[in-house]
This record gives structure tokens, sequence and C-alpha cells, in this order.
């Protein structure tokens, strides 16, 4: 297992996935998906879709029933140091001050070259003078920026991101949108974004990935024709908006009527 | 209520995680004298209704009383005496059952075989109150210290056995998740999040353990011993001297609460994060 790597974006490709789980869920079916080096993609969907189970897959910590993923030429069968996660919840270790839960995943590395990344991270996710706290000192918004540190200073080239700002209110989430991109933008890893936020995905994606349930699969693709930095009130963003919107309408109308049918065959 | 406006707090030059400020519990000195108060009225009316021969105070002794016999009995190095051969025993009996307590739940927590094989005989065993093992202790292993001993670790390791059973099985999926991102795994999952995770619920159940141990001293004891605060006890019966019983009484009271105050505190260091109870979100 080799070491943290540079952080170079890598191409992801999702192929012919399928998962089904031990209880028979049907969670995934045949999904294929090349996601190019430096991208963003957001994959947007209701609940049940099996977004979150894709983003499990390709993070090493789920198996595909059928199908494979790659991160460069590398198969992901666990979790990689090159592919990053950050969860919805921050998940940070409450036993840990705030830098070392951010060191958490590099302690392979030289104590000074260690703190040296922890320090420059922290202060890009402008939380420089938080290091020695705890956990519980942090607000909702700060332990989110603390978990984009922790996954940024192991340096990914595929960053995954499962509905990460969902939980937090809509001040502290459009400042930690325009916060990912900058970061983003500094090493420009490929980055997935689970979401079920429309304006996050046209806010940060090149291409939205629309997904619908029973099984889960691709509806549409739909790419993002807005020039960055993007404006949420400008007349473009308003078209694109209606664009995936009404893209949108279309699957989700397909997917009333499946649920019509789950619905009678639950009873 | 972690979901401030205010992203940003005064600058923090220290580079030791700062502490919380709360006020301790029972920091103020009226609290304090609140507590206390009771059983001191109770203490010198006691003493004061012997004094003008309201009782004779030959059932129940007044203080001061007690407190020359207590210092008789310290005097004479007897009270030490018997004070570290109780001790010796609970220690040796917390020991062997912390250790069993420990693998057993640890086993049972992380496995669900091992569970499957193991817990249904010991959940069992629990239900036997531990008292009644203590004639076929002594039949086993004779009638001095390995019979007490056995009978004080059975007492200290359920709620051992118990508390890390359940606090492994209860340990966050999701901050199991984050070691397996960064690709911990065997000893290295365990160290990093198993460990530090079931800490503040393996603290509770070692004191637990530690009170049944001081509970079960006394019934070991009062099984034939010629030492030990227990003996004093039965001594002080038999020869009808109350005073020793109480004074006896209080040193149990002295050490069960020294102990758990030490076992407290070399756990403290590592539960600083922790913040007891009012913790904010975790």
């Amino acid at each position: 297992m080799s070491a943290p790597s540079a952080g170079s974006a890598a191409t992801l490709a999702i192929d012919q996935v399928s998962k089904t789980y031990a209880n028979g869920t049907h969670a995934l079916h045949a999904v294929s998906l090349t996601v190019s080096a430096g991208e963003i993609v957001a994959v947007i969907g209701g609940s049940g879709c099996g977004k979150s189970t894709l983003l499990r897959i390709v993070s090493g910590l789920d198996q595909p029933t059928a199908g494979d993923v790659r991160v460069g030429r590398r198969r992901i069968t666990q979790p990689l140091p090159e592919v990053g996660m950050i969860f919805q919840e921050p998940r940070l270790l409450p036993w840990l001050t705030v830098a070392q839960n951010v060191a958490f995943g590099i302690d392979s590395l030289p104590r000074a070259e260690r703190d040296d990344r922890v320090a420059a991270v922290l202060d890009k996710v402008g939380l420089a003078e938080y290091g020695p706290r705890w956990p519980r000192e942090l607000s909702g918004g700060q332990s989110q920026r603390v978990a984009i540190a922790r996954a940024l200073v192991a340096r990914p080239s595929v960053l995954l991101l499962d509905e990460p700002f969902s939980a937090l209110d809509a001040f502290t989430r459009l400042d930690l949108q325009e916060h990912l991109l900058d970061l983003w933008a500094e090493t420009r890893p490929t980055l997935v974004l689970v979401t079920h936020d429309i304006d996050e995905a046209l806010l940060l994606a090149d291409r939205i990935v629309v997904m619908r349930p029973d099984p889960g699969r691709i509806a549409i693709t739909l790419p993002i024709n807005l020039p960055r930095p993007r404006d949420r009130l400008s007349a473009f963003y308003e078209d694109e908006k209606r664009r995936v919107l009404r893209a949108l309408d279309e699957t989700l109308s397909f997917r009333h009527t499946r649920k019509v049918e789950v619905d009678s065959y639950d009873i | 209520m972690a979901l401030t406006a205010s992203e940003r707090l005064p600058q923090n030059p220290t580079l030791q995680p700062t502490s919380p400020r709360r006020e301790t519990q029972t920091g103020s000195p009226i609290g304090w004298g609140l507590g206390i108060l009771l059983p001191l009225t109770l203490a010198v009316g006691w003493e004061f209704a012997v004094w003008y021969g309201l009782s004779s105070g030959r059932l129940l002794p007044p203080p001061s009383r007690i407190f020359a016999t207590f210092k008789d009995l310290s005097a004479n190095g007897e009270l030490l005496r018997h004070a570290l051969a109780t001790s010796a025993r609970v220690a040796a009996g917390f020991g062997l059952g912390v250790l069993a307590g420990t693998l057993l739940g640890a086993a049972t927590g992380y496995s669900t075989l091992a569970s499957r094989v193991v817990d249904p005989t010991l959940q069992g065993l629990r239900s036997i109150p531990s008292i009644a093992w203590v004639p076929l202790f002594i039949l086993w292993l004779g009638i001095y210290e390995a019979s007490k001993v056995t009978l004080i670790a059975v007492g200290v390791f359920f709620p051992v056995y118990l508390g890390v059973m359940g606090a492994i099985a209860s340990v966050d999926r999701k901050i199991v998740e984050v070691g397996r991102i960064f690709r911990l795994s065997g000893p290295a999952l365990v160290g990093r999040i198993l460990l530090p995770a079931i800490l503040p619920a393996y603290v509770v159940a070692l004191r637990g353990g530690l009170g049944l141990g001081w509970m079960f001293v006394v019934a070991a004891e009062f099984m034939g011993a010629s030492e030990g605060l227990g003996y004093l006890l039965v001594d002080g019966q038999q020869l009808g001297k109350p005073d020793q019983i109480v004074a006896a009484i209080i040193a149990f009271a002295v050490l069960g609460k020294l102990a758990d105050g030490l076992l407290a505190a070399a756990f403290r260091p590592f539960l600083r994060w922790q913040d007891a109870f009012q913790a904010g979100p975790s």
C-alpha cells in the first residue's frame, strides 16, 4: 500500500456496476460513468435511488455485486489513499483535537511534514487557530470544514462528497460551497458530489448525473454549460436551471409511475 | 445550538487543548455546606443526646467514642493491617475480574459467533446471586485467600463484561468507517478507533466493578477471615463492640471512595475531551 500520493487528478471509471444487498434490495443496476481527471460531477436523485450506494462502492467501503470501478489504472476493491471521502456528517473523532483529526489519515508522514500540512490546510479552510480545540467546541459549519480539511490533507486525486452540506443552514451552505470550489481550484482533484440540492449541483458541477430508483440507475446525464465563477442571479444560470428542472420533470414523472407499481406491490 | 453565526472566535494562542469553562458542580462552598449539614447535625445531636444521658449509646456509640476507637485502632497499627489485607483482596479480585471481563466482553462485543456461543452461558451464570457460590468456592479453593479473591473476581467480572460488550456493540458504525476510509484495519482500527470510543463506557464499567468488589470483599471476609475490615465487623459483633463496627464501616467508606477517586483520576487525562454529560453535540 503506497503512502498518500501527490494530488494530481485521476480519471474515475465506473463500469457496469450493480449492487444487490444481502436482503435482496437491488440498489444499483449496471451503472456506468466515466469522470475525467479534474472534472466535477454531481449525482442527484431522490432518496433510495442508489446514489449513496454508488459513492460507497467508489470509496471502497462497499463492494459491487458486479462490475468494477477504477481510478486511473487501479481497481478499487478497498479504500485507497488516492480516493478521499467527505460524509454528510463531519464524523470527527471526539477524542482528538481538530489538528489531530485533520492529521488522522497522514500519520505515516514524518512529524514535521505532517504538522506543516495540517497547519496549511487548516489555514485554507479558515480555521488556522482552531487546531488545539476539541470537535465539540465547533459549530456545524466549522466541523464540516475540518472534515473537508481531513480529506484534503491526504491530497486525494479523487474526492467523493456524500451530501456534504445538506445538514447545514442555508448561509453556511452557500459559504462552504464557494469555499469548496476555491479549494478544488488549487489542486483540481476529480470530484464526485452526491446531492439532492439542484442549486448546489448547478453551482458546482460540470455535469449532472440524474439517477432513478428501483433499481438505481442513471436516468440522464446533463452537461452544465455555465462559465465559472458561476452567478446564481445571472440569466444564464436561470436558463440552465430551467433546462435541468425540465429534464428532471421528465425523469420524475417516469419515476412516479414506477413508484405506483412498487406501492401496489408492497400491498 | 452549535450553529452560531460567527465562525470566527477570538484568537487562542495556547497550544494545549482548551479546557471547557464550566463551573464544577460542587464548587461553591454554599452547595458543599448544604450537603454536609444533615449528617453533621445528626452526629452532633447524637453526641449531645448521649452526653446528657438521653441514651446510653451502648448500641450506637456517639461520634466521640467512634473517633476514640478509630484512633486506638490506628495508633497500634491494627486498622492499617486490616485495611491493607482487605485492599489486597479487593485489588487481586478486581484485577482478575477486570481481566476476564475485558477479554470476554471484547470477544463477545467484537464477534457475533463468540457472542452466540459464550453470552447465553454467562447471562445464565449472572442470574445466580454471587454469594450463592460461597460454599462451592470454599469446597473447591479452601477457606483462605483463593476462595475470597475468586468471589470478589466474580462480583467484579459481570459489570465489566457487560460494560465492555455493550460499549463495543454500540460504537458508531460511522466513526468506524472513517477509520476504514483511512485504511485502518485490525490492531490499528482497534487502537485508534474502538478503544478511544469505548473508553468512557469502560471507565464507568470499571468503577461499577470496583464498587461491587468492595461489596463482595465484605461477604468474603464474613465467611471466615483472621484479618481484614470484614473481620473487624464480625469481631465487633461477636464481642459486642459497636464502635469497632462503625469504625470499620467508616474505613470501608474512606477506602472505597479513595479507590474510586484514584481510578477516575487515572483515566481523566484520556477523557478530557468528554466534558461530562453536559457535552455539546458529539
